[in-house]
């Protein structure tokens, strides 16, 4: 029997031998073959959370956070795991429906592909982020996630600061190498934009081991596979928050801005835009409601208007004028010219404030009564300077200047998309005439009082009030003094702006001589009636036409007279006098900074300023876009508002002290023994104005708006 | 020869490699359970005296299970031909107590609470009597195998405990005794058996992975053509094509009635359900019958195919060289369910890849191959039928927990041999191998 069999005993092992190589087959198939397992395994199994570092915070000079970080949690989903989710009540939780549910799947899917996390819903409101915590475990494959949040303690400086959105597929493909990924998030505008490398620090991930409910059981491999997480460094900048807020405060309710800087170093105390907006609108889940009513205002809040917006600076450009003059040579601190109402060396007159003699008989006085021919006939003698040859390359030189002052160009402050604003070169005259030859200084006679084609921002224009307090020269605005923890790149950033620029070849007895007639404006000039408790300050009042309104108000200023620690360009757009409204900022401003606080009185007159409403009717568009001012053709030098009279006040209210008018006089009498002198000069470059204006009026047809470069 | 100085000292005619192989299975049993086990921030050293974890008990489960093997090599081979059928009365017996004072673990009625917080499983024991009663039965002089009469007796013999099994809720037990089949192959039992078992579980895999109405029609068209083929020789002997009818009717009802119905009406939910992931196919429990009256489960629950899907992501995220003792996310995860006991399996693939379950299943093949040469050495047919009766159990065991975990079959309750976490089956496994061994270092005798 039993040998009958044996053969079976070798079938026997025949089935144990097939059956165990089905299994090894199986094996093989699933340990050799197959990756899935391993990745689901991985996935299963290692977490991997990203640590987002804290972003670098930003201070004022005292050391006051103008902006911090606050936590904020987002809920985010990995597609592939989101499966058995209870979404009816995910979607009664977050208060969608099963469509958006959907859709923001989709979004996720398509953002961040299926295996990776992806944010489902940002910014939990606290409510929320209880609820879904309390119900995590019905949704498998959603989580919460911590992210930090920008917070602005003081509610300001909204349009320095900028804010920080989630980063779109061009900013990463211009940023491809810098760690970034869909769902990060880096400043868009302003500071923010301006030093993300040193504010987003570097982002960490950091592995967890999981177990099958879920639950963290340790770090991976002890860490070894973590990268940390580097926190962004903090920036320290020159501001000053309470003078910031004074000057939001100030700006309410009107269209304009204001800048102050500490001549000194350049560095920026304060810079306003109105109308502004809170920053806090656009951090957190705030943003997505509101982004979209700022961008379509047409006040456009969003708008920094110190950087941006383009002012003829009107009379507030004569001191710069004078000084092209002076350091060329053409003039001295005593040169007088005789006005007697108007300019009339250039064909059609040119109206002044004043008709009185001896209201220009030098420097110091003419600047001080703002005299429009004084400064008019300066510019001329600039551009038609026998050195250069022509009109044309004196035009050139005195471009060269103007840029030198910080005009036409960038300065180079430290936040994105500084406007250049305009010093119109050759190319524009040339258009209008044909040929340079054709070209002299009276047809762009007005940017010797800060007209035609001339523009300037708010930031220019205090930058130039600092080279004057400098006596020559300044250092670029900037906003940070310094980083944490500088390394070499960011000593190299900061060098920059600790050089000094546009140094001048000219005496301090000069700019004396120009900050005398400065201060003289403020007390008796057009800014007499605008006081700085405390000091003595300069100023230069300024009121820029404006084709689709009223005139704007600027007023430029630095303090105190002597050693100069402030310098301050305000503009209110469509407001009428320099001294009315801008002027009484500046001088608020500069009392907050230079005292540390305000008088009783000037409180009241803050809080009276802050209630003043000067938004124009009808909320128009930019002053300039990118097209400059049209160039009134010389026919309508009659109707050009360009021959009415500035600073309207001056006329009706001016009663000058009996004390000056005896100055004056004694100055017409030695005024009018060196104009006898210079008659024939004058004479004839009015003779040769007239024939080439005569020429040009039949042969030249003008286009309505000169194109500027 | 034959005589007795060799009775008592068994050290000669034992086994060694048997022997051998034993222990090694067992430790690496342990250091799989320990593996499972394993969390960082314990003491090792502290818990495995205290006794308090698994692997822990696991070894003086083990220490145990040591003492009883010798002991049972020191007793006289002619113990067990003696006791046979008593101690299958007496395991019987245990099982029909069990639905009296049982105590239910897990699901399933089947345990017996000992002193000292140790459980007994019956059927467990069950199986090492039957085995014993089977190869009384078959060597007795006046049994004739290949008689029907004889078979049936034995079939009745192994199907009473499995039936107690099932009526316990142990299917998987209850399947343990298919494996017996091996030992009645051996001894006579007409190979046809196993061809038709083999076909008939073909057809209901078929069933499974194609539409029952499409293989009904296969079959149907298969029969015919065979009908037509042979046509000439179905002429004379008509009785051929009532058979080849008779086969088409018993396929065609097992196809498109038996297997629906036994998948809706017989089997739960679940276990449909991993019966046909194991094919890779969805079920879907709304034809259940009972899972319908059970309706309304609370959501979010795992999916019934979870045990497997995480088995072969274990078992796969191995790869070729596995990924290092210890390190095995998986298994330290916790994500396998059973772990240290129904999928043990996966840790050994997790952490040793293919390297390590290779040498693994061809250690068993080895262990299986070498109790086969010692059943065929045996003189005496109760020894022969009790070693293919082992050979049997450990072959089932192997075969269908490996499957179990890779996907080849569903999942039911069979532990690995010697490896998984348990007294009770360590036990059962070590008396099978050492009653084994007993009777073998005697095979020069023959045994009644």
């Amino acid at each position: 029997m039993a040998l009958y069999n044996s053969n079976r005993g070798g079938i026997i092992q025949m089935i144990i031998g097939i059956v165990i190589t089905i299994i090894i087959g199986q094996l093989i198939s699933l340990q050799i073959f197959s990756n899935k397992y391993k990745l689901a395994a991985d996935n299963n199994a290692i977490f991997r959370r990203i640590i987002y570092p804290d972003r670098g915070i930003i201070y004022d000079r005292k050391k006051r956070a103008l902006l911090e970080n606050s936590i904020s949690y987002d809920l985010v989903v990995i597609p592939n795991e989101a499966r058995g989710v209870d979404t009816s009540a995910l979607c009664e939780i977050l208060k969608i429906d099963k469509e958006e549910y959907n859709k923001r799947m989709v979004e996720v899917i398509i953002k961040n592909t299926r295996v990776k996390v992806g944010v489902f819903e940002p910014f939990l409101s606290p409510e929320l982020y209880a609820q879904l915590t309390e119900n995590l475990y019905r949704f498998p494959g959603f989580s919460l996630s911590e992210r930090s949040i920008r917070n602005y303690p003081y509610n300001t400086a909204a349009h320095v600061l900028g804010y920080v959105a989630e980063v779109d597929v061009n900013f990463l493909q211009k940023h491809d190498t810098d760690g970034y990924e869909m769902g990060d998030y880096a400043g868009m505008t302003g500071l923010e934009k301006q030093y993300e490398n040193v504010l987003m620090g570097q982002r960490g991930v950091k592995r967890f081991l999981r177990d099958n409910k879920g639950k963290i059981q340790g770090a991976f491999e002890k860490g070894q596979f973590d990268t940390l997480a580097v926190a962004g460094k903090n920036l320290y900048t020159s501001m000053d928050v309470e003078v910031q807020q004074l000057a939001e405060k100030l700006l309410q309710n009107k269209i304009g801005s204001a800048v102050v800087l500490n001549s000194k170093t350049g560095g920026v105390i304060a810079m306003a835009s109105s109308p502004g907006y809170n920053p806090n609108l656009l951090a957190g889940n705030q943003r997505r409601k509101t982004i979209g009513s700022l961008l379509t205002d047409t006040a456009r809040p969003i708008y920094n208007r110190a950087i941006k917006g383009q002012y003829p600076p009107g009379s507030t450009f004569k001191p710069l004028g004078a000084l092209i003059a002076l350091d060329e040579g053409l003039i001295t601190p005593s040169y007088g010219f005789n006005c007697f109402g108007s300019y009339n060396n250039c064909g059609d007159p040119r109206k002044c404030t004043h008709a009185g003699a001896g209201h220009a008989a030098n420097l110091q006085v003419a600047l001080a009564n703002s005299c429009n021919s004084y400064f008019l006939q300066v510019f001329r003698m600039a551009i038609d300077n026998p050195q250069y040859g022509s009109a044309k390359n004196g035009y050139l030189k005195w471009k060269e200047y103007i840029n030198s002052f910080g005009f036409g160009r960038q300065l180079g402050i430290d936040l994105p998309s500084e406007n250049k604003a305009n010093i119109p070169d050759t190319a524009a005259y040339n258009k209008d005439f044909g040929n340079p030859k054709y070209w002299n200084s009276c047809y762009m006679l007005t940017l010797g009082i800060g007209q035609d084609r001339m523009t300037a921002t708010p930031l220019q224009l205090a930058n130039s009030m600092a080279l004057i307090a400098n006596d020559g020269y300044y250092y670029t605005p900037h906003f940070v003094d310094s980083i944490e923890e500088e390394d070499q790149e960011d000593k190299i950033e900061l060098a920059k702006f600790r050089t000094k620029q546009g140094v001048t070849k000219i005496s301090s007895d000069i700019f004396k001589v120009i900050k005398e007639g400065m201060h003289d404006v403020t007390v008796y000039g057009t800014a007499a009636s605008v006081k700085l408790p405390g000091h003595e300050y300069c100023a230069k009042t300024g009121t820029a036409q404006n084709p689709h309104g009223e005139n704007h108000s600027i007023f430029v200023c630095f303090a105190p007279k002597d050693n100069p620690r402030v310098a301050v360009a305000v503009v209110v757009e469509n407001a009428g006098y320099g001294a009315t409204w801008a002027g009484p900022i500046s001088t608020l401003l500069m009392e907050k900074y230079l005292n540390d606080t305000l008088t009783a009185e000037s409180e009241k007159k803050a809080e009276d300023l802050a209630k003043v409403d000067l938004m124009p009717q009808s909320i128009k568009d930019w002053y300039v876009k990118n097209k400059t001012i049209p160039l009134s053709p010389i026919e309508e030098y009659k109707n050009d508002e360009l021959g009415e009279v500035w600073d309207m006040e001056m006329v009706s209210d001016y009663k000058p002290k009996p004390k000056v008018i005896d100055t004056i006089k004694k100055m017409i009498d030695t005024a009018e023994n060196k104009s006898a002198q210079k008659k024939p000069v004058t004479n004839t470059i009015k003779k040769d104005s007239a024939a080439l204006i005569q020429k040009k009026k039949k042969k030249i047809t003008r286009p309505k708006n000169g194109n500027n470069t | 020869m034959a005589t007795t100085p060799n009775q008592n000292s068994f050290s000669k005619g034992t086994d060694l490699a048997v022997i051998i192989l034993y222990f090694a299975m067992i430790t690496i049993g342990i250091l799989c359970i320990f593996m499972v086990e394993y969390n960082p921030n314990g003491n090792w050293s502290s818990s495995l005296i205290a006794g308090k974890n698994s692997y822990s008990k696991q070894i003086y489960f083990a220490i145990f299970c040591s003492f009883i093997g010798i002991f049972i090599l020191l007793l006289d081979s002619k113990v067990f031909t003696a006791l046979a059928n008593i101690l299958y009365g007496a395991g019987i017996l245990l099982m029909l107590a069990t639905f009296v004072i049982g105590k239910n673990i897990n699901g399933s009625n089947s345990w017996i609470p000992i002193a000292g917080g140790f459980n007994l499983q019956p059927a467990e024991l069950c199986k090492i009597f039957t085995a014993l009663v089977l190869a009384k039965f078959i060597s007795k002089p006046e049994t004739d195998f290949t008689k029907l009469k004889s078979q049936l007796i034995a079939v009745g013999m192994i199907a009473l405990p499995a039936i107690l099994s099932i009526m316990q809720h142990e299917l998987g037990l209850a399947l343990v005794y298919s494996a017996f089949i091996f030992a009645m192959y051996r001894e006579g039992l007409p190979p046809l058996i196993l061809v038709v078992a083999l076909s008939f579980a073909i057809l209901v895999i078929a069933t499974l992975l194609v539409e029952p109405t499409v293989l009904a029609m296969i079959i149907t068209a298969v029969s015919v053509l065979f009908i037509l083929s042979m046509i000439k020789r179905f002429k004379r002997n008509k009785i051929k094509i009532l058979v080849v009818f008779s086969i088409w009717s018993i396929c065609f009802g097992t196809v498109k009635y038996a297997v629906p119905y036994m998948f809706n009406n017989v089997f739960e939910c679940y276990q449909s359900t991993r019966i046909y992931s194991m094919v890779g196919k969805e079920y879907d429990c709304s034809q259940n019958v009972k899972s319908a009256a059970t309706a309304g489960k609370k959501k979010g629950k795992k999916p019934d195919d979870y045990n497997v899907k995480q088995s072969k992501i274990a078992i796969g995220s191995g790869g070729f060289w596995g990924r290092g003792f210890l390190k095995g996310t998986q298994t330290r995860g916790k994500y396998v369910p059973e772990q240290n006991t129904d999928f043990i399996f996966t840790s050994l693939g997790e952490a040793f890849g293919f390297v390590g379950t290779f040498t693994f299943v061809c250690l068993y093949l080895f262990f299986l191959f070498r109790l086969i040469r010692i059943a065929e050495r045996q003189r005496s047919t109760f020894s022969r039928v009790y070693a293919y009766s082992v050979v049997g159990v450990f072959f089932f065991h192997i075969a269908v927990n490996i499957s179990m975990t890779i996907g080849l079959f569903p999942v039911v309750g069979i532990p690995l041999p010697l490896i998984s976490y348990g007294g009770s089956s360590l036990l059962t496994f070590t008396v099978l191998v050492f009653i084994l061994l007993r009777l073998d270092a005697d095979r020069q005798m023959v045994i009644r």
